[in-house]
């Protein structure tokens, strides 16, 4: 009895030190969850968990898990599911705009709830004009990491062939059209082999939208995010623009254009222009087996492309080791030296000015000059659509430009109804 | 002591609580709450939901997107669920006849429905991609021009339900295997002996005599018809401008993308009520038909 009296003394003890070292351990690292989406071509997933590594490499005492969770709106509705479930991230890449949505759902923190006040003036680093959809309320939300523009990637091949010169890309609308006429290749049977002008109806409609809406002199929202003018007429005059480039000039093909396979459509040589976001620019340098050119968009009475891309947010549900501990994350993963890096493996525009300066990228733009492109399209650049319940507001837009590309509705019709509904969905924002 | 009468009865009760636990735990009170939950208007950011009576349902009627839902998925279920069923009749009799290479015909069959949805649908989206996907590349061997098969609002439906009858039809082939497999063959005999035709034999016996099958596959395919959203995620998401979506796609889309949970309760009441009719019309219309052995 006594030896059995011994031993149970024995277990509880020895179980009792290994709690408590576990316990000290635990206290020790603090782990954190990441979820980052993908929406470009290339090794995306492999490139941030390598960053990541890094990280821990150069922090031991922060463990973080990155998820891949998706595209962007596959990403937001995990974050948001998993805060309904009561676990959500503590650190996400979501959209600048869906940045109002997770307000609303009390899911992020603000980051000068998190700093001090002279520490905030780090946000001072980055373009204003990606700050512009990370900041509302006179507080910053979300930090810019995979930020873009649209940009313009043409195939010099074609171009030559096509008898215009390689190296001079549309400038305006009507060139636009003239050139892609000139570029569309018919076979013997009239089938279409080579389209001129390729502009995507699905994923990011309604990005593309705003681009020629921008470009045609119009503004889709207001600054706060409860008004949308998708009716404006010169909205529907770019929404007529995009739907004629298929129908009145044959330099497109009808119905629906994909976001996924446009790009490897342009490496297939199936389309000599194509607008796409920068961050498929490495995707392209990698898979273009011909020399090809990146542009700004064309203008119509003015230049101009929308911002997109993903901001990190830190999410309310954590405890203040981790916010501080994301917080840390967030600055390491934007700094000039990793926001540079990160540009030069992707193509997203570097999110601050003294990273375009490093030698990594100062030498990548000097071999390749196409890569400041969208950087230099930045002073053209508008803040990117962003209304509260952001995700349902633009599937309203996505359906009206897929109604009027496929032919069921007239883009004046398609437009005043994804107006309407706009408008339904917002009514309880509008104060 | 109580009548053995009640003790039988609280016995049978007590021998019947688990399963009912269960059953009322996972079905019925998620539908009661899913009912009650439909009168109200979600809160944000973790604020109460506020009662809103009927202005759900007042906006279904309003709603395109929902119309053009419902209308699909009609249009999906008098498609899916005859060419399912149908075909899977054929494929029964094709495989029961007696051929050589029977077994590598009836795996062939029963190897959509092994396979992932998802994996399955990857696949046809590549079918089904203009120019260079493997449907273009052979139409444009035979000369014919190109379509967008996802991409237009026309044949978008079309190529879901074809996806959605490929998946089903080799599990219903495997259910009417069974059942002409019980046929017994001095049926098939007595048939040739009195001078009936083939086809006189199998119209007018076997599938009578499959009827309680048939009936079993087509309350399943009926399930499937609302139930099989999955393709939806991979081949078109619903698009383009909703001509592919679905009833239960919608539903996701409206309590998981826009968190909007008290109208997806709604629309998922129109959904329990259209299931609900089907069952009823199904059973009703059956029970005359039928003929169990």
């Amino acid at each position: 009895m006594a030896l059995f009296r011994k031993t149970c003394a024995l277990v509880a003890a020895s179980l009792l030190s290994l709690t408590l070292m576990a316990g000290t351990a635990l206290a020790e690292k603090v782990n954190l969850t990441f979820y980052f989406p993908v929406s470009v071509g290339g090794p995306i997933t492999k490139i941030v968990e390598g960053m990541t590594e890094q990280f821990m490499k150069e922090h031991p005492d922060i463990n973080i898990t990155p998820v891949y969770a998706g595209i962007y709106r596959e990403t937001l509705t995990k974050a948001l599911t998993a805060l309904r479930g009561g676990e959500p991230p503590h650190v996400a890449v979501l959209l600048s705009t869906d940045m109002y949505t997770l307000i609303d759902e009390d899911a992020i923190v603000p980051y000068d709830s998190i700093m001090k006040p002279e520490d905030m003036a780090f946000t001072k680093a980055f373009f204003p004009g990606f700050m512009s959809n990370s900041q509302t309320g006179g507080k910053t939300w979300g930090i810019p990491f995979q930020r873009s523009t649209i940009v313009m990637y043409w195939n010099k091949e074609a171009f030559k062939a096509a008898g215009l010169d390689p190296d001079k890309a549309p400038a305006n609308w009507q060139e636009l059209v003239a050139m892609g006429k000139k570029l569309t290749v018919k076979d013997e049977s009239g089938k279409v082999t080579q389209w001129g002008v390729a502009i995507p109806s699905t994923g990011y409609a309604y990005w593309m939208l705003q681009a020629l809406a921008i470009q045609n002199g119009v503004e889709l929202m207001n600054a706060e995010g409860t008004k949308t003018y998708f009716d404006d007429p010169k909205a529907i005059e770019a929404l007529t623009f995009l739907v004629d480039l298929a129908g009145k000039h044959g330099v497109s093909p009808s119905g629906t254009i994909d976001w996924a396979t446009t790009p490897r459509d342009f490496f297939e040589r199936k389309t000599a222009i194509m607008w796409t976001t920068t961050g498929n620019l490495t995707n392209v340098r990698k898979n273009a087996q011909f020399p090809f050119g990146v542009g700004m968009l064309p203008a119509n009475t003015r230049p101009g492309s929308p911002t997109g891309g993903g901001n990190f947010y830190i999410f309310k549900k954590s405890t203040p080791a981790e916010r501080q501990a994301a917080v840390t994350f967030v600055k390491w993963m934007t700094s000039a030296e990793r926001a540079a890096q990160w540009g030069i493996d992707t193509g997203y525009v570097a999110v601050r000015p003294d990273a375009w300066e490093t030698k990594a990228m100062k030498d990548y733009v000097a071999s390749f000059p196409y890569a400041a492109i969208a950087r230099d399209q930045l002073a053209h650049g508008v803040a990117e659509l962003s209304t509260h319940d952001n995700q349902r507001v633009t599937k309203a837009l996505d359906d009206a430009i897929q109604a009027a590309v496929t032919g069921s509705k007239t883009p004046a019709e398609a437009l005043k109804a994804a107006q309407k509904e706009a408008e339904r969905i917002l009514r309880r924002y509008a104060k | 002591m109580p009548r053995p009468a009640t003790m039988r009865n609280i016995h049978a009760w007590l021998l019947l609580l688990p399963a009912m636990a269960f059953i009322v735990a996972f079905t019925h009170v998620p539908a009661v709450n899913t009912f009650i939950h439909s009168f109200m208007l979600d809160g944000k950011g973790g604020a109460p939901a506020t009662f809103v009576g009927l202005e759900h349902y007042m906006y279904l009627f309003e709603d395109e997107v929902f119309r053009k839902a419902l209308v699909n998925n009609l249009l999906f279920a008098s498609g899916t669920i005859p060419l399912s069923i149908g075909l899977a009749m054929l494929m029964a009799f094709l495989v029961n006849a007696g051929l050589a290479g029977q077994s590598v015909l009836r795996l062939c069959y029963f190897v959509p429905t092994v396979l992932p949805m998802i994996a399955v649908a990857n696949i046809w989206l590549f079918f089904f991609t203009p120019e260079y996907g493997l449907l273009e590349q052979v139409r444009g061997a035979l000369g014919f021009s190109g379509i967008n098969w996802l991409g237009n609002e026309s044949t978008a439906l079309p190529c879901v339900i074809a996806v959605a009858v490929w998946k089903d039809a080799g599990f219903f082939m495997i259910f009417y295997l069974a059942a002409l497999q019980q046929i017994s063959p001095s049926l098939g005999e007595a048939a040739m002996l009195e001078g009936a035709s083939r086809l006189y034999f199998y119209r007018r016996v076997v599938i009578p005599l499959l009827m309680p099958t048939t009936l079993f596959v087509l309350v399943n395919a009926t399930i499937n018809a609302f139930r099989m959203v999955d393709h939806l995620f991979v081949l078109t998401q619903g698009g383009p401008n909703n001509a592919s979506s679905l009833l239960l796609y919608y539903i996701y889309e409206v309590s998981f993308k826009y968190w909007d949970t008290g109208y997806g309760a709604a629309l998922t009441m129109v959904l329990l009520a259209f299931l609900g009719l089907a069952s009823i019309g199904q059973f009703g219309f059956f029970e005359r038909k039928v003929h169990y052995r």
